[in-house]
């Protein structure tokens, strides 16, 4: 038990911060319950899967800037799709919007293969070429998205043998958000790629002298974060049933998430359990400021001081690490 | 000893060398192809007049990428700078009335200096990562701003007329904020070329730990650029107010990426070390012209954007494979 604290102390904490910040919330407003967290599951989905497709990037040694871009892509795109058309053809649209996430990912892992320019530079130049295509494929926010898909996110899951009472306790919204991202995950940490991905994080070149070919793993990581970057466009189409074209504040969001979370920049180290966390907490820190009825811009020099303040204790536990 | 291979050169290799020694040529040449492109898309566009409006509006870019030219040369990057820039600006658009224009100009300054050194002491002493301690002292920036803006809604807002003459102003022609550009590029330029703070920050971003070994203090250099950096972003939103005049609680901010942009086009490495500031203002320029580019071909948005991307990306891919070395 102390073994596990111990190799998981940043995940522990992260754990602990976020009960102690539900207890928190449940003294503020005593009435917080199964709504409540209906209501945080579903503001953090879109939020969880921006920071879900930074932490493979990260971990693989790099770092997207154009993942709030792509989720605006995906999410446009579905919605025009969905605009008008049938119910079974929203399994369709699902499908190819999935897939259209991924390859924009493999472009922008190709062109950083292919350039050799610094990640941060292509995805720089990839946020104003998908916000493009997202502002040609959708000029004003509009589109529509299928009920079913809409439904999705509302409410939870009956299932025969649990009663509701403790069903009610696990939203659709949360559901869907761990069997998404175990679909991908679970296979990815088991698989040869996976551990090729870490290993060109912690070093390319060592990972390069073992037989790991780069570049294709690197084009794999950037396509796995488009495909995460699609999930959360399609999430943004689902819960407000429109296309935005413009990008939201996911990009900022899915790097202090990842951050937070224990993902080393530079690579190599981290997992995606930290950063979903994180995510959670960094919006039941906002939750609880608006319950506190604090003025919601506060809430932003909040959520910076918390960003700032942890990043400092981890660098400094860093530091004193190497010394010791 | 080297004579008779470089006799054996081709023409090819030779031209590469070349550029590689001079690697603010090829920018010069794209910046001349592309004022002749405009020239040609729009003749008579090219004037006096023009000449005057694209420098104005490329010295606001050329001052926010200084920031981001001196915090890569040592490995770094500085994200707070367009709502450092911001703050500085509606900061002085808002107090002039109350404190006279040289102290709001001197008050507005301090938020910027503050978010540079809260900037320099995570990144020199608690060694965060800088792109994060900045996005992280960016986001406090803009939560205070919108915080303070509450405080002085009742308050308006006017730009000063100095700053209004700075930014917009001509004086036989050239503009006016070229006052202050120039002695401010001058200083950088000669501070990176020949004073120890600039062979510093190179040594810095080329190998931390032989700096710190030769008894480099690292974090002092850090903080001290750091703070610098956010005093420029500070100077650049008192210019820029008066640039546009309309001072907003986002007016820098769409200047960030294009910063960095014009810095990376410039051929500042990202990774530290190498770069010049002549090859940043070069940068800046070619991004104002290409701007006005899009602009004159009467795109919509959309497409306009992702020539933009696109048009950085392939010039950093050139111009990595021209320097690098091979």
């Amino acid at each position: 038990m102390i073994r596990f604290l111990r190799s998981h102390y940043w995940i522990t904490g992260l754990f602990a911060i976020l009960a102690l910040l539900l207890v928190i919330t449940k003294i503020i407003q005593p009435e917080y319950g199964a709504s409540g967290i209906d209501s945080l599951a579903r503001a953090a989905l879109p939020f969880a899967f921006a920071a879900a497709a930074q932490t493979v990037v990260v971990i693989a040694g790099g770092i997207d800037l154009s993942i709030a871009s792509m989720m605006a892509v995906t999410s446009v795109t579905a919605a025009v799709m969905m605009d008008g058309a049938s119910e079974e053809y929203a399994i369709f649209v699902v499908i190819f919007v999935l897939c259209l996430g991924a390859l924009m990912g493999t472009i922008n892992g190709l062109l950083i293969v292919l350039t050799r320019v610094p990640d941060i530079v292509v995805t720089l130049a990839m946020l104003f070429v998908w916000e493009g295509v997202a502002l040609m494929i959708l000029k004003a926010p509009g589109g529509a998205a299928a009920e079913w898909l809409k439904g999705l996110l509302v409410g939870s899951l009956s299932i025969p043998g649990i009663p509701d009472a403790v069903t009610v306790w696990f939203p659709k919204s949360l559901i869907l958000l761990a069997v998404c991202l175990m679909a991908v995950w679970i296979p990815f940490r088991r698989s040869r790629f996976g551990l090729s991905v870490y290993a060109i994080g912690s070093n390319s070149l060592a990972a390069f002298r073992t037989g790991v070919s780069v570049n294709r793993v690197k084009v794999g990581a950037y396509a796995m974060a488009g495909l995460f970057a699609a999930m959360g466009g399609l999430v943004l189409t689902m819960s407000t049933g429109i296309g935005a074209p413009i990008p939201g504040p996911y990009l900022l969001a899915s790097v202090a998430a990842v951050v937070l979370g224990g993902v080393v920049l530079g690579g190599g180290r981290g997992g995606l359990l930290g950063p979903i966390v994180a995510v959670f907490i960094l919006r039941l820190v906002r939750t609880d400021l608006t319950f506190l009825a604090v003025d919601p811009n506060i809430t932003t020099i909040v959520e910076g001081t918390i960003m700032v303040v942890v990043v400092m204790i981890g660098g400094l536990l860093a530091v004193r690490g190497r010394r010791s | 000893m080297t004579m008779p291979a470089q006799d054996d050169l081709s023409i090819a290799k030779r031209i590469r060398r070349f550029l590689r020694d001079h690697p603010l040529v090829p920018l010069v040449v794209l910046l001349i192809a592309l004022v002749v492109i405009l020239e040609l898309m729009r003749p008579g566009i090219f004037n006096e007049r023009w000449i005057g409006n694209t420098i104005k509006f490329a010295i606001p870019l050329a001052m926010l990428a200084a920031c981001q030219t001196l915090t890569m040369l040592t490995g770094g990057i500085d994200l707070s700078v367009g709502i450092a820039a911001t703050i500085s600006a509606f900061v002085v658009a808002t107090q002039v009335a109350i404190l006279g224009t040289p102290g709001a100009i001197a008050v507005s300054l301090i938020p910027a200096i503050l978010i540079g050194i809260a900037n320099g002491i995570g990144v020199g002493l608690f060694r965060v990562h800088p792109l994060i301690m900045t996005l992280g002292t960016g986001l406090i920036g803009t939560g205070c701003l919108q915080v303070y803006q509450r405080t002085v809604i009742a308050t308006g807002s006017s730009v000063p007329d100095i700053l209004a003459w700075l930014g917009t102003g001509r004086t036989f022609g050239a503009p006016n904020s070229l006052l202050v550009f120039v002695p401010m590029a001058a200083l950088i330029i000669y501070a990176l070329r020949r004073t120890g703070f600039g062979r510093l920050l190179y040594a810095l971003g080329e190998n931390e730990d032989a700096a710190r070994l030769a008894g480099v203090r690292s974090w002092q250099v850090i903080l001290a650029l750091y703070a610098l950096s956010g005093l420029i972003a500070g100077i650049t939103g008192l210019i820029y107010v008066g640039l546009i005049k309309a001072p907003s609680l986002s007016l820098a901010v769409p200047l960030l990426l294009p910063s960095v942009a014009a810095a990376v086009i410039g051929g500042t490495s990202i990774f530290g070390g190498r770069g010049t500031y002549s090859g940043t203002i070069v940068g800046a320029l070619i991004l104002t012209v290409l701007t006005t580019m899009l602009t004159v071909l009467q795109m919509p948005e959309g497409s306009r954007r992702i020539l933009f991307g696109l048009i950085i990306l392939a010039v950093t891919a050139v111009y990595v494979r021209i320097t690098e070395d091979s």
